[in-house]
């Protein structure tokens, strides 16, 4: 299960090039360990070009090891690894030319402007003087950050460093954009213009891969997608045949009085094909809510409230990964 | 969309790619200058003046006791210059370095492009060189008025001494501060290596008037190799086979503290 064949995404612009794609990032039994501590423990992936590919998991996942092997900064421990055709080992430097990071903390320089964070960055990959500053311009304007162009970065907002920092891993027009944690820690506005930003990237052809902890992202900007959960892939697919292959089409939530929920959910477990107990609410995986809930009424159950809704990503995620905290 | 992507290769392309940091080294000294250059100026005045004409002039020591100098004022010079250096060079290696790898994450965005963690070193310790000459160049400027050189070809000597003295100290310490989880491993260094070398090494009085062994501990520091270099190029009294030993001395330090800052860096940066 770990690897379908990557066919299977519904993704139609892919099947346009003329050429074959050949993998962009290819992976096989990739292991990361830090002493005694398995980050990443022998995971496969293939990311195709075109598609943007995302990595969801909770924290400690190893996402963010599995994308500093893949940004070639962190040397993988052991397995196949093939970045652009590319091996991470040797030939680092030119791998990177063609990548675009955003990390996770934003890494733009205090000591600089706005606009300079831009063209020092751009002069790392070799490119002119001139054409560094035409960029530049393009990137601020894409950033919607012309008029900070000389601002102190200090002085901008949250999601202004992050388009800043996206701005910037633009800069050598990269074939591949690497981006951990995108939206991470910004209000629902600059999340928003941020997603708007990355879809057209995508539409412009640039291959993204992500990592994220939130379901909507996940289902808003990839085509496809693995669960990671303790350093291995727990499930593979579009958002959509997840929900499908690992929840029901929908889920019926039951709220009773505080301390009833663990008694009462015995009594309609058979009503469900799978029954979850929340302190505050039981919830009922099924194929047909209304009539889930008609059945539990029948039994004469009276819920304080209910709701139907559909399958999300979030009861996909939730259910390979455990409600409990990892610190 | 291009497929292919190319590097310069050979030393002299290991060397271009390096060079695409020269500018952000100029942008961040166009923003900070201003604060370093009225100290360059002032400090080697008000030292030279203070330590080398009005201290000077309670200090009346014959030359052979001064290690030939015919004044105290020529004497301390050349050693209050090699003792900036070396305070210069533990500025720019500790905090700056600390700061790049953890407060702002600089160093890992550079080397999520091309650039690799050796050519990253590589060009701050040319930032830092660069540093060591503004400054110095400036003291050997200042001190001159005072006729503390012997001849130009030795104010020109102990320029180039002043740029070895400090990679000397730059690159060890570099590759300490890269390692360093928090700051308060610099005040150990401080404390334990910059202030007693400061006034111990050398530079304020001849190592002679220590007990043999502080004298024997005080002329292992790499500050003294600097010192006595300098002091010899600027009073005249250049002994070649001594000098050979400071320097391939502060070579060795300069050589293996790079291999070291740049194993830190890169260590550091992988975990």
């Amino acid at each position: 299960m770990p690897h379908e064949s990557p066919t299977a995404t519904d993704d139609a612009t892919s099947g346009g090039a003329p050429t074959v794609a050949a993998s962009m990032v290819h992976a096989r039994e990739l292991r990361k360990t830090f002493g005694a501590f398995e980050a990443v423990r022998g995971i496969d992936v293939d990311v195709q070009r075109g598609e943007a590919f995302g990595f969801l998991g909770p924290n400690g996942a190893g996402k963010s090891s599995t994308m500093r092997m893949i940004a070639a900064v962190s040397p993988a421990t052991s397995g196949e690894l093939r970045v652009l055709g590319m091996d991470p080992r040797t030939d680092g430097p030119l791998i990177r030319a063609r990548l675009g990071v955003c990390p996770q903390e934003d890494s733009l320089d205090p000591d600089l402007r706005v606009r300079e964070n831009l063209l020092v960055y751009g002069r790392y990959f070799g490119l002119s003087r001139r054409a560094v500053r035409e960029r530049a311009d393009e990137l601020l304007e894409f950033a919607q950050l012309t008029d900070k162009a000389k601002a102190k970065v200090d002085d901008l907002s949250g999601g202004m460093k992050r388009r800043l920092t996206i701005a910037r891993s633009l800069i050598n027009d990269p074939e591949v954009l690497l981006l951990d944690e995108p939206t991470t820690g910004l209000d629902p506005q600059a999340r928003h213009v941020l997603w708007d930003k990355l879809f057209r990237l995508k539409q412009q052809g640039v291959t993204l891969v992500l990592t994220t902890h939130y379901m909507d992202e996940a289902e808003q900007l990839c085509d496809r997608l693995v669960v990671m959960d303790k350093g291995t892939i727990a499930a593979e697919g579009s958002p959509l045949q997840l929900i499908r292959d690992h929840s029901t089409k929908e889920v019926a939530e039951l709220r009773f009085g505080v301390g009833e929920h663990e008694a009462l959910a015995e009594r309609v477990t058979d009503l469900a094909e799978r029954v979850e107990v929340l302190p505050d609410r039981l919830l009922l995986y099924t194929q047909d809510g209304e009539e889930t809930l008609a059945r539990v009424r029948d039994r004469g159950l009276h819920p304080i409230a209910v709701l139907v809704r559909r399958s999300t990503l979030e009861d996909v995620f939730l259910k390979l990964t455990g409600r409990s905290l990892v610190d | 969309m291009s497929t292919t992507t190319t590097l310069p290769t050979g030393p002299t392309g290991w060397l271009s790619v390096t060079w695409r940091l020269v500018d952000y080294w100029i942008t961040v000294y166009r923003r900070t200058w201003r604060g370093s250059v009225v100290t360059s100026f002032l400090n080697p005045l008000l030292y030279v003046v203070a330590m080398g004409v009005l201290l000077g002039n309670f200090i009346k020591q014959p030359p052979e006791s001064l290690d030939g100098a015919t004044s105290y004022l020529l004497f301390v010079a050349p050693g209050l210059l090699a003792a900036q250096t070396m305070q210069l060079v533990f500025g720019e290696t500790t905090y700056p370095v600390m700061g790049m790898i953890k407060w702002h994450k600089i160093y890992a965005s550079m080397i999520a492009t091309p650039l690799t963690v050796a050519q990253v070193v590589c060009a701050q310790l040319g930032f830092i060189v660069f540093r060591i000459m503004t400054t110095g160049f400036v003291f050997i400027l200042v001190m001159t008025p005072f006729g503390v050189w012997g001849s130009v070809g030795g104010a020109v000597g102990a320029f180039f001494i002043q740029l070895l003295l400090g990679l000397a100290f730059a690159t060890p310490i570099f590759a300490y501060s890269a390692m360093l989880r928090s700051e308060e491993g610099f005040t150990v260094i401080f404390r334990l290596l910059m202030i007693p070398m400061f006034l111990f090494s050398g530079a304020f009085f001849p190592l002679h008037n220590l007990p043999p062994v502080l004298e024997q501990i005080a002329r292992i520091t790499p500050l003294w190799q600097g010192v006595d270099l300098t002091r010899m190029l600027s009073l005249g009294t250049w002994d070649t086979s001594s000098a050979l030993v400071h320097i391939a001395y502060l070579v060795v330090l300069a050589a293996v503290g790079g291999r070291l800052a740049v194993h830190s860096l890169a260590t550091r940066l992988r975990s």
